[in-house]
């Protein structure tokens, strides 16, 4: 997809979007809801009209400006977020459905097929209401795969699912993808979901910009974005002004990558709650802190500091780490910054 | 970029939908501007002839009658809703559905009825004299029925159930809690009833009003058989006694500017409804218990519109078909009820298909144009029989002769009348008319229907009609099945239009029984009549059903 804009009315939803989905990879499009994720996958798959730009399939433009191929002849699977079952179909007509090119008997075996991967063949005469929602979910996602797509487009593909079954569910969708090879673009809003499931991720932001594409690991550890770095939860925050190529701070001068960065620039860096370390000792010039509160959460804990001397002297921060965290231990704590989580951004951004 | 180009453009199969709705919306509306159009160029001018003697006539006539109908209607029903949401007494539960029964009965057929026990041969008159040994006329003083307070009581009796449905349905809307809070503000339960429930329902009770004001414009059976001057005769009586298509025409146009107000109150309620609703939760209603001698009051009240309206008039058409039980005369209404069903079976089926493909247009295409053309082609449900008929002729009149013109001059020979007074001019009379009520049922289940349902049709591969036909239909099946049920249950009823409309020596059950009325034999055609009574129940008792599911607590649709 090239140079996507689309409005309602004057609202700008999308706002030149280009991405492209490499055979068999999983892309995933972050952002927060009304930001226009939805209606971009409406656009690839021919339900919305194009607006403006361009979408190519297999090296063939299926849309651009007023050509465009109606959804049926796309060959673009679409899964939706409340997975739009017919429920006057039982299980298996629902993925039969989209296989009506092919005669009765291959229909059926392909059918069972798919539904044998999601595990639903026991369930095929049912019909749509006798299902759970992961159930129903996984009949969608059958009946979207069967007729073998050239892409296949998620809608927040496991919103309505409770979190016990998410997980479980989530781990088995990205099963039958890759086992599928089919290439894949779904949208999220949960940025531990997009994490999970793709190969590459593009940040979608309130004005219907891409504000960054890449791989998950890019995505957590290089936020090129102030908004990406807060996807994740909240961050603790220290403004300042460049000194000597670095901020000074109570946990030492924290070094700026960025070279552009000219001496009294003001900065805003960002550190992630994983990203600060206590520990007993000031060994690695660490500032000393008292400890506010401390909160277990089951696998880690929140714990709430504030800091003692230096510049930060009295700002309250706080830190996630794995485990219980022990109150009644006795003691100066001493704080530092595990540079890999700390980002930094111009501020007023 | 040297890659390929889709091979068509996306918007042209679609563009087929656009252009049938289009089309339909057009033809639905042809008859009205034709009366229009008609009405301000007039070959043979009566206008002032109309306005200098009996215009002033049907319009003060007329008002009179709304205003009567309005007025009644609107006390039976408002009265009887408040009294069935709000209040317990024995019978409540039979009056939530049994107030809609006189829904039934047409307006002309509860005239005839009331006219043959009334009058002064009738059965009651008569009982009078014997029981005060009066002997003529001049002894005594009652009512004479067939006049403009008989007819504004015959049509208020089979009319109020649009205000009772409506009002009934304003009522259970409203949050208790408003009215509860207004009466420990200190408010009685009458004050509170007039302070803060009848406004708050007051939109619904203005469509309501609406309708059956709409109806009472309609009506022709009742009005002709008591000879009362409204606009409907007048259109009727100067079209076929005067023979004045014009002037016909001219008169339906000034009619169409009460329906126009009609139209306006009722779209303006409409809008003001969605403000009303003030919460959606249900509260369980307090059920102000009555006993003693107002409980036996309010059953009364209940009671006496149900029997008068339809218990009543159907027990007399009862024992009159069973009296003037006649094998031969049977044979003749099983024939005319063929007609009636044949006709109403074609309206009610090419109704539906055609609002299948508006409604379907509009939901696949979207847009101003579609929305625009599907609200226009369902006006004529506003329009009176009479002035729908007037529009028909006129349109497949000049239609014919158009026709006719084409093939002397090019063949040498007269085609003569193709489509006037054809079975084809009463159903496309019947088609304007009711489109809407298929429409509107159409409209709504298909609304019901999520729109990712289309796409996941679409996206697996089937086209617009595909989808239709495999994921729309089976699933709106059942509203496919009202919206033809109510259509046919309206045509069976029909009497203006098809007695203007309809082809030489071809009855309809409605037709005959006006006739034989008419010539005060409704014995003869108490069969007929009853017939008709009978197929108008079964929306009724569909409508009831509905009432009967939905109670307080859970959100019932009707």
């Amino acid at each position: 997809m090239v140079g996507i804009h689309h409005a309602y009315g004057t609202t700008k939803v999308l706002n030149n979007i280009s991405l492209t989905v490499p055979a068999g990879e999983l892309v995933c499009l972050l952002g927060p809801s009304g930001c226009g994720k939805t209606t971009l996958l409406r656009i690839a798959a021919g339900l919305e009209q194009l607006q403006a730009g361009s979408v190519t399939i297999d090296e063939t433009v299926i849309a651009e400006g007023a050509a465009q191929l109606p959804p049926e002849e796309r060959r673009i699977g679409f899964m939706f977020q409340d997975y739009a079952l017919f429920p006057h179909l039982s299980v298996l007509d629902n993925v039969i459905f989209g296989l009506f090119r092919q005669d009765r008997r291959t229909a059926r075996a392909r059918a069972m097929e798919m539904l044998d991967q999601v595990g639903m063949v026991q369930h095929a005469e049912k019909y749509p209401h006798m299902l759970s929602g992961g159930q129903q979910q996984r009949v969608a996602l059958a009946r979207a795969l069967a007729p073998e797509p050239r892409l296949v487009l998620l809608d927040e593909p496991f919103s309505d699912l409770d979190t016990n079954m998410r997980a479980r569910i989530r781990q088995q969708t990205l099963t039958v993808l890759k086992q599928n090879n089919v290439a894949t673009l779904m949208v999220t809003h949960d940025p531990k979901e997009a994490m999970f499931m793709a190969d590459r991720i593009k940040v979608l932001g309130d004005q219907g910009r891409i504000l960054q594409s890449g791989r998950p690991a890019d995505i957590y550890y290089k936020p090129t974005d102030e908004y990406v770095a807060r996807l994740f939860g909240p961050m603790n925050m220290i403004d300042g002004v460049v000194e000597q190529g670095g901020l000074k701070s109570s946990f030492g001068t924290l070094a700026l990558e960025d070279p552009t960065v000219v001496e009294g620039a003001a900065v805003r860096v960002l550190i992630r709650p994983e990203g600060i370390i206590l520990s007993k000792g000031d060994d690695d010039g660490g500032a000393p802190v008292e400890i506010l509160s401390a909160h277990l959460l089951g696998d880690s804990s929140i714990v709430r500091f504030k800091v003692r001397s230096g510049i930060n002297s009295g700002s309250e921060f706080h830190l996630r780490m794995p485990g219980a965290f022990d109150l009644t231990e006795i003691g100066q704590i001493w704080a530092r910054v595990d540079p890999r989580h700390a980002f930094q951004y111009p501020q007023n951004q | 970029m040297n890659a390929p180009r889709p091979r068509r453009r996306g918007g042209h199969w679609l563009d087929g939908w656009t252009v049938a709705t289009i089309v339909i919306a057009a033809l639905a509306t042809v008859p009205i501007f034709a009366v229009i159009y008609l009405a301000l160029t007039p070959s043979e001018n009566i206008w002032p002839h109309l306005v200098s003697t009996v215009l002033s006539g049907y319009i003060s006539t007329t008002l009179i009658l709304m205003a009567g109908v309005g007025l009644g209607t609107l006390l039976i029903g408002v009265g009887t809703a408040w009294l069935v949401t709000m209040c317990r007494f024995p019978g409540r539960r039979l009056f939530e559905w049994g107030m809609l029964l006189p829904m039934a009965m047409p307006a002309y057929i509860i005239a005839y009825v009331y006219t043959d026990i009334l009058e002064y041969a009738g059965p009651v008159q008569a009982a009078l004299r014997e029981l005060f040994g009066w002997s003529g006329k001049q002894e005594y003083w009652f009512p004479e029925i067939r006049s403009l307070g008989g007819a504004i009581a015959m049509m208020t009796l089979v009319l109020y159930p649009y205000v009772y449905l409506l009002a009934r349905a304003s009522f259970l809307e409203q949050s208790v809690g408003v009215f509860e809070a207004s009466r420990s503000l200190g408010r009685g339960p009458w004050r509170s009833f007039f302070s803060v429930a009848l406004p708050l329902a007051r939109p619904g009770i203005v469509i309501g009003l609406s309708l059956v004001l709409m109806e009472t414009l309609n009506d022709f059976g009742t009005v002709d058989f008591f000879a009362v001057n409204t606009f409907s005769l007048g259109i009727f009586d100067v079209w076929m006694n005067m023979n004045n298509v014009s002037g016909a025409a001219q008169l339906a146009t000034v009619m169409l500017l009460f329906v126009a107000f009609l139209v306006f109150s009722e779209r303006y309620a409409r809008r003001r409804q969605r403000f009303h609703n003030t919460s959606s939760k249900f509260q369980a209603l307090p059920g102000f218990q009555l006993v003693g001698g107002r409980g036996l009051a309010a059953t009364i009240a209940c009671l006496a519109p149900v029997l008068l309206g339809f218990v009543l008039p159907t027990l007399v058409l009862l024992r009159y078909a069973h009296q003037h039980f006649d094998p031969e005369l049977s044979r003749e209404i099983l024939g005319h009820a063929l007609n009636s069903v044949k006709l109403s079976v074609l309206a009610g089926t090419i109704a539906v298909l055609v609002a299948i493909i508006m409604a379907y247009s509009a939901r696949i295409k979207g847009g101003k144009v579609l929305m625009v053309a599907n609200r226009v082609a369902a006006m004529g449900y506003a329009v009176p029989g009479a002035v729908l008929a007037v529009g028909v002729m006129i349109v497949l009149g000049n239609l014919d002769n158009g026709i006719d013109g084409i093939a002397r001059e090019n063949f040498g020979f007269s085609t003569g009348l193709i489509f006037s007074g054809t079975i084809a001019a009463v159903t496309f009379g019947y088609l304007v008319r009711f489109l809407a009520l298929s429409l509107g049922t159409v409209e709504a289940s298909l609304g019901k229907v999520t729109p990712s349902m289309d796409g996941a049709s679409r996206s697996l591969g089937r086209g617009a009609f595909a989808t239709m036909q495999f994921v729309h239909l089976p699933l709106i099946k059942g509203g496919v099945l009202t919206a033809v049920m109510l259509v046919f249950v309206d045509c069976m009823k029909e009497l203006p239009m098809t007695v203007i409309l309809q082809p030489f020596n071809f009855q309809t059950l409605a037709t005959f029984v006006h006739q034989y009325a008419s010539d005060e034999q409704l014995g003869d055609a108490a069969l007929a009549a009853l017939s008709i009574v009978g197929v108008g129940v079964v929306p009724v008792i569909l409508l009831s059903l509905t009432i009967a599911k939905s109670r307080p607590g859970h959100k019932g649709g009707e």
